[in-house]
């Protein structure tokens, strides 16, 4: 044993005969829920790529307004368009499942009741329109 | 006492993941469409005045790392889970958090010297 025991949950110490299934790598396209946990656990591609292309915007920016001309004029090439329609449907799929959960984060009680669940997401969502529209804003800012 | 790890990689994800919530999918919207197809009229130096302000570079800097511990954590547990990589573990929580780690450190060297 080079690893340390506990490290493989296939290894169990004195007991390394027990039969235990193997499971396919792809086991999570099997059920609709499954497939739903993974694609939501694969949104962390889609906010990676967004916060590291938002830094190549920029770099874009800084270089001149030539360089920010072309870097607008690539992205305007419909294989651009289509990555970036997923990349965005990922992007709304991780905000959707993210605030949904928020009411098993935040449990907000008034006097003995509980604020119900749906009161929680409903302040979320607004949470997140005013979000949006502040980044919108923001770009126009000194544009006017 | 040892600290645990757990927590503190889970903080960051956790705020990350809010973050990311609320703003990505407007900041991406403009990011990948307004702005190229010119829904938006933000001239260059409009917008070189906006990201050089100081309050927006750290903001921007806030969003990129914790945007990035977000999927260091996220990702980690996406490779041990869905691909069953259990004998890679180490390796694979070297590689989210170290990848993290570095694009944040690049993040703040670029935007303390932007534009």
């Amino acid at each position: 044993m080079s690893e340390p025991a506990g490290a493989n949950p296939r290894y169990t110490p004195y007991h390394p005969k027990w039969y235990r299934r193997r499971m396919p790598i792809f086991w999570w396209l099997g059920r609709l829920s499954y497939t739903r946990f993974i694609t939501r656990e694969l949104t962390s591609l889609a906010v990676a790529y967004t916060a590291l292309f938002l830094l190549a915007a920029l770099c874009a920016l800084a270089y001149g307004e030539a360089d920010w001309t072309a870097f607008l004029e690539r992205l305007r090439h419909p294989g651009w368009l289509a990555f970036h329609a997923g990349v965005l449907l990922f992007l709304l799929f991780h905000t959707v499942t993210w605030l949904g959960l928020a009411p098993k984060a935040l449990v907000v009680k008034l006097g003995r009741r509980r604020l119900p669940d749906a009161a929680v997401v409903a302040a979320h969502y607004a949470a997140w329109a005013a979000a949006s529209v502040l980044v919108v804003a923001f770009f126009l800012w000194r544009t006017g | 006492m040892r600290l645990p790890r757990e927590p503190f990689f889970w903080a960051l994800f956790s705020s990350g993941g809010m973050l990311a919530a609320l703003v990505m999918p407007a900041l991406a919207a403009v990011l990948f469409f307004a702005l190229p197809l010119s829904w938006l009229d933000a001239g260059h130096g409009a917008l070189l005045a906006t990201f050089a302000h100081p309050l927006t570079r750290l903001a921007v800097f806030v969003l990129v790392a914790l945007s990035m511990f977000h999927w260091a954590h996220r990702f980690r547990y996406t490779l041990y889970d869905g691909l069953q990589l259990y004998h890679l573990s180490a390796l694979i929580a070297v590689l989210c958090y170290g990848g993290a780690a570095a694009a944040t450190l690049g993040a703040a060297w670029f935007l303390v010297a932007f534009p």
